[in-house]
């Protein structure tokens, strides 16, 4: 078996919480990402779901080495990013490329769409002079933009558009991974629909990986291989999207899937629901054991006391539970 | 009906011209019904709904048709009409309860003031209530919750204060504007439950403006689709689902990815944007982007129904994509 594209083991990323005027002690720590493990083949999509302060972002931009992550390894292509100068970090940074979930935030306004385009491709010398201009042509025209689009401000361009602009930037550099955080969470569903569309043909047609973070259970379904449950800073279920959304085994996971309402009000009303008590914990004082087991509907005391590990509990199907749902009608 | 809308008109001067964000909406709320109004943003949904209320008048606003409410039209209102009707009668909560709560207030004193601006209450029964609401709403140990600010509730519990709050004085209607889209899916379906309790027990007739075809499947009994500035398409909540007339309609439903169906092929987009509001078509303002458009399009279309020029049997024929509900992207031959 080759080695997967990415590979990332143990990751974690405490950020400090700092009081004090003359000392800065450290008083606690937001542990926002906690010994994550995943791995993203070529040509695949990871999907990658949780409730807002999950730790999804923050996993995102940890793997992009965009934050210092405070222990683990993420390896791209074999090679280990953790720990690499600025520089050493440029070349494999050319190939794993970030789009972002606001569209009005993430573009220059005082640029032009050619530049902001273009640029990237000029600091990482891929291309000169006129070759950039041919080649900021061909993106817009390949998202779906009109070529003349180059010379205009971000400001013209409608939500959508802009992602498109956003995308087109991500692909300048030929990348072989792009992490999409909330590609879409910001757009009408029907120009949703365009991007989604727009992001499965770039797939098929440049081998892309995606790492697809989203809250939106069903775009993540539409759109990935995998998916990866998170619930404060830690993965609880990773499986086929198939299997997650037929048979999940972890109770978050669950949860989450029945909250969501299906927009066919008869299946919606026959379906069996799981409404959960409360918000989640806090990630600064997360609870004891199983994170999960003060909201779970079928925890006992050992959740209280003992932290399940993630474990193969079915082919390719890893789960962190003590009492998974769905297993036995499964063996 | 205990709120008809009648040909109602919203528009905005600008200094690039009149925009018209709402442009003859005409809807009935019965007694007790969840009404909802979808469309997506800029559609006008939003302004429709603040209008019946009078938030939108401004001086470079004009107002023309009528919002009929217990006999009275409330466009006419003057401000003091407004306010016994604001609250009172019909309340409203808003997406982002954060900016709505007034920070540096306890909630507490936020409900209490409430209420004594429209009931002569001592502010010690004003603060029971307060508890009391708080308590309706599920919000755990409303005692002590009371003396807390807005920014120590999450937000799916200041969402409860909102409600508590709009529920302070007995109102008739709600209208609830975009109020679990802040929300993760988790808590949204805890708020959803608590509207559609008060609904049942309290006999509450909700308007709730959303985008998310979810969460009117969920607990519309009604549903209008808005399509810049015009209600498309107004029906029951079946027939939105499995018997959609307007093509926008299909094209909504077509988008969505759903969380019950394994991955399909490609999802049903509807191509393009909708138009600018600052000189919409006289025409059918969805047949720039409609792949059934004909020649009729470019006449307004019909005000009775669904708005669209379409025959029964042709839209019967052309929803259908691959034995689902979507907007085809090109007419097949």
């Amino acid at each position: 078996m080759t080695a997967p594209l990415l590979e990332v083991t143990d990751l974690v990323k405490h950020f400090p919480i700092k009081s004090g005027i003359i000392v800065d002690r450290e008083v606690a720590t937001v542990k926002a990402v906690d010994g994550v493990s995943l791995t993203i083949g070529e040509g695949e999509t990871l999907g990658l779901v949780g409730e807002s302060g999950c730790g999804k972002s923050t996993l995102s931009r940890t793997i992009m080495q965009l934050t210092t992550p405070t222990s683990g390894s993420v390896r791209f292509g074999g090679e280990e990013l953790v720990g690499r100068s600025r520089r050493t970090m440029r070349p494999l940074r050319r190939q794993m490329q970030m789009i972002f979930q606001d569209p009005y935030a993430s573009l220059n306004p005082r640029k032009r769409v050619g530049q902001i385009i273009g640029e990237p491709m000029e600091l990482h010398g891929i291309a000169t002079g006129r070759d950039v201009t041919a080649r900021v042509r061909e993106l817009l025209d390949r998202v779906g933009l009109q070529p003349e689009h180059a010379e205009r401000y971000p400001h013209e361009f409608s939500g959508g558009q802009r992602q498109r602009i956003g995308i087109a930037r991500a692909l300048a550099l030929k990348p072989k991974l792009i992490i999409a955080d909330e590609p879409v969470s910001a757009l009408d569903v029907s120009v949703q629909a365009q991007i989604i569309n727009l992001l499965e043909d770039l797939q098929a047609e440049l081998g892309l990986a995606y790492l697809f973070v989203a809250h939106d259970l069903g775009v993540v379904r539409h759109v990935s291989d995998r998916v990866a449950v998170m619930y404060l800073g830690r993965i609880v279920e990773m499986t086929t999207a198939t299997a997650l959304y037929e048979k999940p085994l972890h109770p978050y996971s669950n949860a989450l899937l029945s909250a969501v309402p299906i927009p066919d009000p008869k299946l919606n009303f026959e379906r069996e629901r799981l409404v959960l008590e409360g918000d989640v914990p806090s990630p600064i004082d997360p609870p004891s054991g199983c994170h999960f087991h003060t909201r779970c509907p079928w925890s006992t005391e050992v959740c209280d006391v003992d932290d399940p590990v993630l474990e193969e509990l079915l082919d390719g199907h890893v789960a962190a539970c003590h009492h998974p749902r769905n297993l036995a009608e499964l063996s | 009906m205990i709120l008809s809308v009648e040909d109602l008109r919203v528009s905005f001067a600008t200094d690039g011209g009149v925009v018209r964000a709402v442009d003859g909406v005409s809807f009935e709320l019965a007694e007790g019904e969840i009404l909802a109004v979808v469309g997506e943003s800029g559609s006008g949904k939003s302004v429709t709904a603040q209008t019946v209320l009078g938030l939108t008048r401004a001086p470079n606003t004009t107002i023309t048709g009528t919002v009929r409410f217990d006999g009275r039209d409330l466009t006419e209102l003057d401000d003091k009409g407004l306010r016994e009707v604001r609250g009172e009668r019909i309340a409203m909560i808003f997406q982002d309860p954060m900016t709505s709560l007034n920070p540096v207030y306890r909630v507490g004193d936020q409900i209490v003031e409430m209420i004594r601006a429209h009931r002569k209450v001592s502010k010690r029964e004003a603060r029971q209530s307060a508890v009391e609401l708080l308590n309706s709403v599920g919000i755990p140990n409303p005692e002590r919750r009371v003396h807390h600010y807005p920014h120590e509730f999450s937000g799916g519990m200041r969402q409860r204060v909102m409600i508590a709050m709009a529920l302070a004085l007995d109102p008739d209607v709600l209208i609830a504007d975009e109020p679990t889209t802040a929300l993760d899916v988790t808590v949204q379906a805890q708020i959803l439950r608590l509207l559609q309790k008060l609904n049942t027990e309290r006999g509450l007739a909700v308007v709730l403006i959303t985008h998310d075809l979810g969460v009117v499947a969920e607990i519309a009994d009604r549903v209008a689709v808005m399509y810049a500035g015009q209600i498309v398409e107004d029906a029951s909540l079946a027939d939105i689902f499995y018997d959609p007339q307007h093509p926008y309609t299909w094209g909504l439903l077509g988008s969505i990815a759903r969380l019950d169906e394994d991955r399909p092929t490609r999802l049903a987009q509807i191509a393009g944007q909708p138009p600018s509001l600052l000189n919409p078509p006289t025409g059918c303002r969805f047949a720039a982007r409609c792949p059934h458009a004909f020649d009729k399009c470019s006449e307004p279309p019909p005000l009775d129904g669904d708005r669209c020029w379409l025959t029964p049997e042709d839209k019967r024929r052309l929803r259908d994509v691959d034995g689902r509900i979507g907007l085809r992207k090109a007419v097949t031959s």
